[in-house]
Order: structure tokens, then C-alpha cells, then sequence
């Protein structure tokens, strides 16, 4: 697939109620890198089969939450593009300076009208680590991967108002499409976005209260391997939310839990290859149980209402 | 166990206002998964974990002790008056409680922190 501008999820920063108990959930137990911790107490998190230096940020601060979602870009002239794109739209987008996370370059950031920051960056240094993914002759890993071997950060769903406003500003000014969403009588209740080939990057869900984290999700390989996520949440008496299961929407197969400030976590596998010319999926109020939860085929509280 | 030669028992008794039923609940157990093991409905489960504000309740009598909990749900002022996260909540004595759950605050997500 010929991919120019947007390319991918690059950067989540989180907020945490205790760092260090967040660092032994995301590395010991997620089976992410601690790459650094730096003196305004932030911590950088990689994913063993991400070139890159970071994914995952976490920030201790006295309420759980997102504090923003990034995407890289090809390039600075496509960040520059975006902006101008962004602000021709009406929105109001500011800059955050090359190095205010080590090893990353200039960002743009705007507010989505569900509350939520979206970043758009360019540049990140490679991962120095010795585990980083090899390009020469590569091995699948260096060193066997921890935990519930977390390959990479996929996407995150949020919840907020204006999700039809959300999803026009992801169309116009920023190339994503949307292969799911979710009809009922009074309007948009949910949609699944991407810029990429897999089933999405990022999602939303309508909510009154703006600014929410539904989840933030990492790749496994396979269905295997959500087995044992399931079976480490056990043996380290994680509060799991729901699943293993499959969605009917993007049809990955999951586990919910919660992290130990109660952001929640979604570990996934699967999910079908998107292509731009495949006409969008829709699911109505009638089976969207099915949609989310494909084995219960109904939604659960927890789902529409849990957030951080 | 003995403290200044009195006994001081191993499990609390949590009452919910407006329930029947009395629930059991060491003290070095979170209110929350005592309530949840013994199935009630009162009071919600969410996260677990002190962040998403589900379990929100208010103790209306007894001792008690707590650990970090998001602002968002219980702010200083909340928690002064007795309002706690019940899956942060450590019963020092027998307990009564009341579900405090509250729907979306708007406001305070604006707040900075």
C-alpha cells in the first residue's frame, strides 16, 4: 500500500497515580522496555519490536488519563502540510519543541472538539537499545521478549462529545478513513479510523464528559499469546476487565485490564488488512453487542461507562 | 491479635445503606473486592484501581484508611467529608457505607494538575 503523509501511532503519553508501580505493570507484566526516566520524572516505555526510540510515556500526576495521542508523519514538510490544513479547517495548532522528549523532534499539537490532544511529529531517533529490532540478517528478537510480549502500542479508543465534528477534522485534514462505525437512532455512537492498512489507529466513542481514555491497546502476535496474557492477569491478580473475546468490529481478538491507576489496557491480536477502496462496515443498535463483544454478543456496562 | 491488651477482630462487618445483608471485609482487603466477591449489586466495579470513579462512595460511619485515589472522583474537599473510592478503602473498624456514584463531571476535567 502506497503511504505518504500520516503513517502511523507514534507516541501515547498517560498519566499515572503512582510511576513506579505503573513501570513494573507496563515492563514486567505488559513486557515493554524502560528506556528513561528523565528528571521532570517522566518515563519512556518501548515495545521489543519497535525500531524507534518510545511509544509509551507515563507522567505521575493525581488523576488517571490521557494527556495526548501522537501519529508520525514521513516527513516535516507533511507535519508543515498538516498545520496549514489543520488551521484552514479553524483550528487553533501550537508547537512543542524539538527535545522536550529526548529524541524527538518538533510537534504540532491541536484540541479535538471531544477533548482530546492529537500530536503530529516527524522525527525519533532509532532505539540505541541492544534489543531494538535488527535490520542485518534480523532474528525475530535479540533477547526472548517478556511478559505478555508486547510487539507494539496499536491505537487507543476515546470517548468525548462532537464525534462527528472528530471524525470530519481525522477525514479532511488528516487522510485517515473510516472502515466501522456505529449507527443508533439519534445519530454516530462510535467510529474506527486509520491512516494505515491495519483496521484502525484510533477510534472514538460519543460521550457527554470530554477528554476520555477508554483504552490503549498493544499488539501480540496471535491468539496464543492472548491465552497467556490471560493467564499472567491470573497468576499476578491484574483486575481484568473482559475477554479473552473477539470484537466484531476490526474482528481482533482481546483481553480488557485495567493498569494499576486504572487506565485501561487492551491487548490485541488479529484484526483484519484495510484497504481504502473497501466500502465501510456499519453495525446498527441492534447488534452492536455482537459489534464490540463478537462471543457474548452484548455490551457490558464497564464498556460505556469506565473511562480515566 | 492484641493492641494495648484488647482485641481487635481480623474482619470488619461493611454495611450498605439501604441493604440487608452485612458483608465481611479484612482489614487488609479493599472494601471493593470483599463487596464483589460476595456478588452485591450496590455498589459498581469498574477499574479497580482508583482511577475511573465507579466504586465512588461515602462512609457514613467507622475508621478507615486509604490509598492514592484520582481527583477527578474524590477531590480534598470530597475526601474531608467522607467520600472515598471503594476499591482504595481499608476498613480500621465496621463500616457504613452509601453508593456515591456520579455520573460525568464535566468541570473537572478542565482543571489542570
Amino acid at each position: 500500500m502506497s503511504q505518504q503523509g500520516l503513517l502511523r501511532p507514534g507516541i501515547i503519553q498517560i498519566r499515572v497515580l503512582d510511576v513506579d508501580e505503573a513501570i513494573t505493570h507496563y515492563c514486567d507484566r505488559v513486557g515493554l522496555e524502560l528506556v528513561s526516566r528523565e528528571k521532570d520524572g517522566r518515563v519512556y516505555l518501548r515495545c521489543f519490536d519497535e525500531f524507534h526510540r518510545h511509544s509509551v510515556v507515563l507522567r505521575e500526576a493525581d488523576r488517571a488519563g490521557l494527556d495526548f495521542f501522537a501519529f508520525k508523519a514521513d516527513c516535516q514538510a507533511s507535519v508543515e502540510e498538516f498545520r496549514k490544513r489543520l488551521e484552514n479547517y479553524g483550528l487553533k495548532v501550537d508547537d512543542v519543541a524539538s527535545g522536550e522528549q529526548p529524541g524527538v523532534g518538533a510537534r504540532i499539537g491541536f484540541m479535538t472538539p471531544s477533548g482530546h490532544r492529537i500530536e503530529i511529529f516527524a522525527d525519533m531517533a532509532l532505539s540505541e537499545s541492544e534489543n531494538a529490532p535488527e535490520t542485518k540478517n534480523p532474528y525475530i528478537w535479540n533477547a526472548e521478549p517478556k511478559g505478555m510480549r508486547a510487539q507494539r502500542m496499536d491505537h487507543c479508543l476515546l470517548y468525548g462529545p462532537n464525534i462527528d465534528q472528530v471524525e470530519k477534522i481525522f477525514k479532511e485534514c488528516l487522510d485517515f478513513t473510516t472502515p466501522e462505525r456505529v449507527e443508533v437512532p439519534d445519530g454516530t455512537l462510535g467510529i474506527w479510523m486509520t491512516v494505515s492498512n491495519k483496521a484502525h489507529d484510533i477510534a472514538f466513542v460519543r460521550h457527554d464528559e470530554p477528554g476520555k481514555l477508554h483504552h490503549l491497546a498493544f499488539f501480540l502476535q496471535d491468539w496464543n499469546d492472548i491465552g497467556y496474557a490471560a493467564d499472567l492477569i491470573t497468576r499476578y491478580d491484574m483486575s481484568r476487565d473482559l475477554g479473552p473475546t473477539r470484537h466484531g468490529i476490526t474482528r481482533g481478538q482481546t483481553i480488557y485490564f485495567f493498569d494499576p491507576s486504572g487506565n485501561r489496557n487492551e491487548v490485541f491480536a488479529g484484526g483484519y488488512t484495510y484497504y481504502r477502496d473497501q466500502p465501510p462496515r456499519v453495525w446498527d443498535h441492534n447488534n452492536v453487542g455482537r459489534g464490540i463483544f463478537y462471543y457474548e454478543r452484548k455490551l457490558n456496562d464497564a464498556f460505556l461507562s469506565v473511562l480515566t | 491479635m492484641t493492641v494495648s491488651g484488647q482485641t481487635v477482630p481480623q474482619k470488619c462487618t461493611i454495611r450498605i445503606m439501604g441493604d440487608p445483608v452485612s458483608y465481611s471485609c479484612g482489614r487488609d482487603q479493599k472494601v471493593l473486592l470483599a463487596l464483589e466477591g460476595s456478588r452485591q449489586m450496590a455498589v459498581r466495579v469498574g477499574c479497580r484501581q482508583g482511577g475511573c470513579g465507579a466504586c465512588r462512595v461515602r462512609v457514613v460511619s467507622g475508621q478507615y484508611r486509604t490509598t492514592k485515589m484520582s481527583v477527578d472522583h474524590v477531590t480534598p474537599e470530597e475526601r474531608a467529608q467522607g467520600f472515598v473510592l471503594s476499591c482504595r478503602l481499608f476498613p480500621e473498624s465496621d463500616l457504613v457505607i452509601e453508593p456515591a456514584f456520579v455520573s460525568p463531571k464535566q468541570s473537572r476535567n478542565q482543571e489542570p494538575d
